[in-house]
C-alpha cells in the first residue's frame, strides 16, 4: 500500500504546485543573502579604515546653517534637524511643483488639441522644447540666464511697489497670521461645510420640483454671511496682508523666493507640465469620438462638452501616468543641489561630507524618497479608485 | 529540472562560501597587505585632486593638470615609481573627495583638504605633514561698503559644501552675533558666479583659494579680501586610515620637500650634491643607509622626487610665488629656519 502510492505520485521536484513556491523561496533566498553579502561587506570595508556604522551621529550638532528653510534652524541644531528642513525643503517644492505643474499641463494639453491654430502651435512648441531638453540644462538656464540676470537689489525691477525682482530673489505680498486667525478659520470651516449641505438640500429640491433653486448662489452665500458674522465679532481682518520693502542688502516683509528655489521651482513645473500636457492630450484623444458627438447632438458647447463629457472621462485614463510624472518631478527635485537651494539630498551631501558618514546618509535618503513616493502613489491610488466608473 | 536546481543549490553554495570568507579573511589582509604593494603591482598612483583652484589643483588650458597638490601627487608617484608621470589624476569636488578615499577610488587624495579631528578620527582618514598653512578668508565687492565681517550683517554669503569652510562660517557668525544667509553650493564654479553677478554678497573660502579665485573674475581689483581670518585651515595630503606603511610613504615624500629645501637641494643643482661628505645629506639622499628600503621604496627615492618635482620652496614659488599671478607671501609657510612652520623631522 505504501510502496504503492509512493511509486505513483510526483516527486516534489516536478509537482507543478510546489515548484514556483520552491522557486520563489529561492529566489528570496539569493536576494536575501546577497543583500547581507554587501552589507557585511561595506561593514568590514569601514572597520578597516576604523568607522563604525551607526546613526547616532544624528543627535549630534550639525554646525552648519541653511540658508532657504521652512522652519527655524540654526547651526546649534543637530544633523536630525538638518534632515527634517532638508525634508521639508523638498515637499515645499514638489508640492507647489504638482499644482503649478498640473494646472500648466492641463492648460496646455487641452490647448494642443484647440482649433485655434496659433494656440495649438504655440503649446505644440512648448510642448517639444521643454521635453527634449534634460532637465538639469533647463534648471541651469533658469539659474544663470534668468534669475542671477535680474538687476542687483538697490535697482530691483518694481512692480506696483508690491514685487521686486533682483538677483538674490523675487519678493511677493505674503500674508501674516493675526490673533483672530484661528476664529476666522473656524468660521471658514463651518461655511463650508453649511454651504455643502445647503448645496445638496437646493440640488435635491431642484431635481425633485424640476424648478430652478439656485444651489450655487445658496452655497456661497452661506459662506459670505458666516465670514460676515465672523468679521463682527472679532472686528478685526483674518489676515496681515505684508507689503514687502528693500531694506539695505536685503528685502524686509512679504515673502522671498530665492533665486535657487525660483530656477529649481520654475523648470520643475515647466518640464513637467510638458510631459503632463501629452498625458492630457492623449487622456482627451483616447475619449471616444462618439461621446463628443452625442453631446453635440444634445446641443451642448464645445466648453460644456469638454467640461461634463470629454474630461470626466479622460481623467480615468490620465491618472496613472500623471501619478508617474508626480512621483518624477519629486524625485528631480534633488538636482537643486546645482543651484544651491538645500532640499534633502543638499542637506544630506552637506551631512555626508561633515561626518563621512555615506552608508547612513545614504540610506536615510533612499528611505524618504520611497516613502515621499510611496504615500503620493497611495493618494493617487484613491483618487484613480474614486474617479473610476462605477458599475452597477 | 534536476540540473536548474543542482545550479541554484552550487550558487547558493558559492554564496555562502564568499560570505563566509570574506569575514575571516579581510582583517588578516588589511595587516599583511599595504596599499603600497597594490599600488606598485598596479603600476600607477590614482591621485584625487582639484581642478578648480588655480595654483593648487587645475587643468591648463592643454589639459594638463598642474598645481601645487598635483606637483606633491607626482612626488609621491616618483618616490614609488623614480618617474613623476606615473600618476592618474581624478578631479574630485568637495563632497566627493571622501567617499573617493574611502571607497579606494582613489590612493592619495592631495585637494587642498584641511586637516581636522573629526577627519582623523571618524572619517576614516590619515593625514601627512601639512603642506600649506591657509586660514579662511572673505571675499567682496569693494563698493559695497562692507570692511569686516560685522558689515555682513543680512547678506548673502556663497560657500562650498561639504567643506570645514561651511562649519567656519557658521562658528564665526554665530560668535560675533551676525545673522546671514548661507548660500551652499555644490561647487565654487557655481558660486564664483553667483559672487560675481551680484546674487550673494560674499564669497568665503581659504585666503589662497580667494586670492587664486580672484584672478579669474572679470575685474580683480573691484574685490577685496577681509584682514579678518576666520580660522586656522592647515591643507594637507591623507590617504585611507589603517595603512601605516602608505601613510609613511606619503608623509615622507613631503618631508623630503621640506628638508630638500633646508639644505638647498634643488632640481637643478641635486647632482652636485651626490657626492656631499655630509653624512645627514648622503643619509637624506640615499648614498649611505637604507632609509628608502625602510619605508618599502628604492634608496634614492628623495633623488627621484626633487629631480621630479624641486623642493618645497621651489613647488612653492612656481605655482603662488612672486612669479605667478598670486604673488602670495610665504608667511607661515616658510621654512622653521626662516621664521615659518615647515619643519621636517630627521632623516635617520
Amino acid at each position: 500500500m505504501n510502496k504503492h502510492s509512493s511509486s505513483t505520485s510526483t516527486p516534489f521536484w516536478r509537482d507543478k504546485r510546489v515548484i514556483p513556491i520552491l522557486l520563489q523561496v529561492i529566489f528570496a533566498v539569493i536576494v536575501v543573502v546577497a543583500g547581507v553579502f554587501f552589507f557585511s561587506n561595506a561593514l568590514a570595508g569601514m572597520r578597516q579604515i576604523g568607522m563604525v556604522f551607526g546613526f547616532d551621529f544624528l543627535g549630534k550638532m550639525a554646525a552648519f546653517d541653511i540658508g532657504d528653510k521652512v522652519i527655524d534652524f540654526s547651526s546649534k541644531d543637530t544633523y536630525g534637524k538638518a534632515f527634517i528642513v532638508g525634508i521639508l525643503n523638498t515637499i515645499k517644492v514638489a508640492f507647489i511643483g504638482i499644482i503649478l505643474a498640473t494646472i500648466l499641463g492641463f492648460i496646455v494639453g487641452v490647448s494642443r488639441l484647440s482649433t485655434n491654430w496659433l494656440v495649438r502651435t504655440v503649446a505644440a512648441a512648448y510642448v517639444e522644447i521643454f521635453r527634449n531638453t534634460p532637465l538639469l540644462v533647463q534648471i541651469f538656464i533658469w539659474f544663470y540666464a534668468v534669475f542671477l540676470s535680474f538687476p542687483v537689489i538697490e535697482k530691483s525691477l518694481d512692480v506696483f511697489g508690491l514685487f521686486y525682482f533682483s538677483n538674490r530673489g523675487a519678493v511677493i505680498p505674503w500674508l501674516g497670521l493675526t490673533p483672530s486667525s484661528f476664529i476666522w478659520l473656524i468660521a471658514f470651516l463651518i461655511g463650508i461645510i453649511l454651504s455643502f449641505v445647503v448645496w445638496k438640500i437646493r440640488i435635491k429640491r431642484q431635481v425633485e420640483t424640476g424648478q430652478r433653486k439656485y444651489p450655487f448662489f445658496w452655497a456661497s452665500s452661506s459662506i459670505v454671511s458666516l465670514l460676515i458674522i465672523a468679521w463682527f465679532v472679532t472686528l478685526e481682518s483674518p489676515l496681515l496682508l505684508s507689503i514687502p520693502e528693500i531694506a539695505g542688502r536685503g528685502y524686509l516683509g512679504g515673502y522671498t523666493i530665492g533665486p535657487g528655489f525660483g530656477a529649481l521651482l520654475v523648470a520643475l513645473v515647466m518640464y513637467t507640465a510638458s510631459f503632463i500636457a501629452e498625458i492630457v492630450r492623449g487622456g482627451i484623444l483616447a475619449v471616444p469620438k462618439g461621446q463628443v458627438e452625442a453631446a453635440k447632438a444634445l446641443g451642448l458647447k464645445s466648453p460644456t462638452i469638454l467640461r461634463l463629457v470629454v474630461l470626466p472621462q479622460a481623467i480615468r485614463i490620465i491618472i496613472p501616468p500623471l501619478t508617474s510624472q508626480y512621483l518624477n518631478l519629486i524625485k528631480n527635485s534633488s538636482l537643486a543641489a546645482a543651484v544651491a537651494y538645500q532640499e534633502l539630498v543638499g542637506v544630506g551631501i552637506t551631512i555626508l561630507s561633515q561626518t563621512g558618514r555615506s552608508i547612513e546618509v545614504i540610506s536615510i535618503v533612499i528611505l524618504v524618497y520611497l516613502s515621499m513616493s510611496l504615500f503620493t502613489s497611495l493618494l493617487m491610488n484613491i483618487f484613480n479608485k474614486y474617479s473610476q466608473l462605477v458599475e452597477r | 529540472m534536476k540540473k536548474y536546481l543542482f545550479a541554484i543549490l552550487s550558487m547558493l553554495l558559492v554564496f555562502s562560501v564568499i560570505l563566509a570568507g570574506c569575514s575571516e579573511k579581510s582583517d588578516e589582509e588589511i595587516n599583511t597587505k599595504s596599499l603600497l604593494e597594490v599600488i606598485k603591482k598596479r603600476g600607477k598612483l590614482v591621485g584625487g585632486v582639484n581642478a578648480t583652484i588655480p595654483g593648487f589643483g587645475y587643468v591648463a588650458s592643454d589639459g594638463s593638470y598642474e598645481g601645487m597638490d598635483i606637483d606633491i601627487t607626482r612626488a609621491v608617484a616618483a618616490a614609488i615609481f623614480g618617474d613623476p608621470t606615473a600618476v592618474e589624476f581624478r578631479p574630485l569636488s568637495a563632497e566627493e573627495r571622501f567617499i573617493a578615499v574611502q571607497t579606494g577610488e582613489v590612493d592619495v587624495l592631495a585637494r587642498n583638504t584641511t586637516h581636522t579631528t573629526s577627519r582623523d578620527a571618524s572619517v576614516g582618514l590619515a593625514f601627512a605633514p601639512v603642506t600649506f598653512y591657509d586660514g579662511q578668508g572673505m571675499m567682496v565687492r569693494k563698493d559695497s561698503g562692507i570692511e569686516s565681517l560685522a558689515d555682513l550683517e543680512g547678506s548673502r554669503i556663497a560657500v562650498e559644501s561639504g567643506t570645514t569652510t561651511e562649519l567656519n562660517l557658521a562658528d564665526q557668525m554665530r560668535k560675533i552675533g551676525v545673522s546671514y544667509e548661507p548660500v551652499v553650493f555644490d561647487n565654487q564654479d557655481a558660486a564664483i558666479s553667483a559672487y560675481e553677478q551680484g546674487s550673494v554678497d560674499a564669497f568665503t573660502t581659504d585666503r589662497s583659494g580667494l586670492v587664486s579665485r580672484r584672478s579669474t573674475l572679470s575685474k580683480p581689483d573691484d574685490h577685496f579680501i577681509l584682514t579678518e581670518v576666520l580660522s586656522k585651515e592647515p591643507l594637507a595630503p591623507s590617504v585611507k586610515d589603517g595603512d601605516s606603511k602608505f601613510v609613511a610613504v606619503v608623509s615622507w615624500t613631503v618631508y623630503a620637500l621640506i628638508q630638500a629645501e633646508e639644505y638647498g637641494i634643488t632640481q637643478g643643482n641635486i647632482e652636485s650634491f651626490m657626492d656631499s661628505d655630509d653624512p645627514e645629506i648622503r643619509r637624506f639622499l640615499g648614498v649611505e643607509g637604507d632609509l628608502g628600503e625602510q619605508l618599502g621604496l628604492e634608496k634614492d627615492f628623495v633623488v627621484q622626487v626633487i629631480k621630479a618635482v624641486g623642493n618645497y620652496g621651489e613647488l612653492y614659488d612656481r605655482h603662488l610665488g612672486p612669479e605667478t599671478v598670486f604673488n602670495l607671501e610665504r608667511g607661515p609657510n616658510e621654512l622653521w629656519t626662516n621664521g615659518g612652520l615647515m619643519y621636517s623631522p630627521p632623516f635617520r
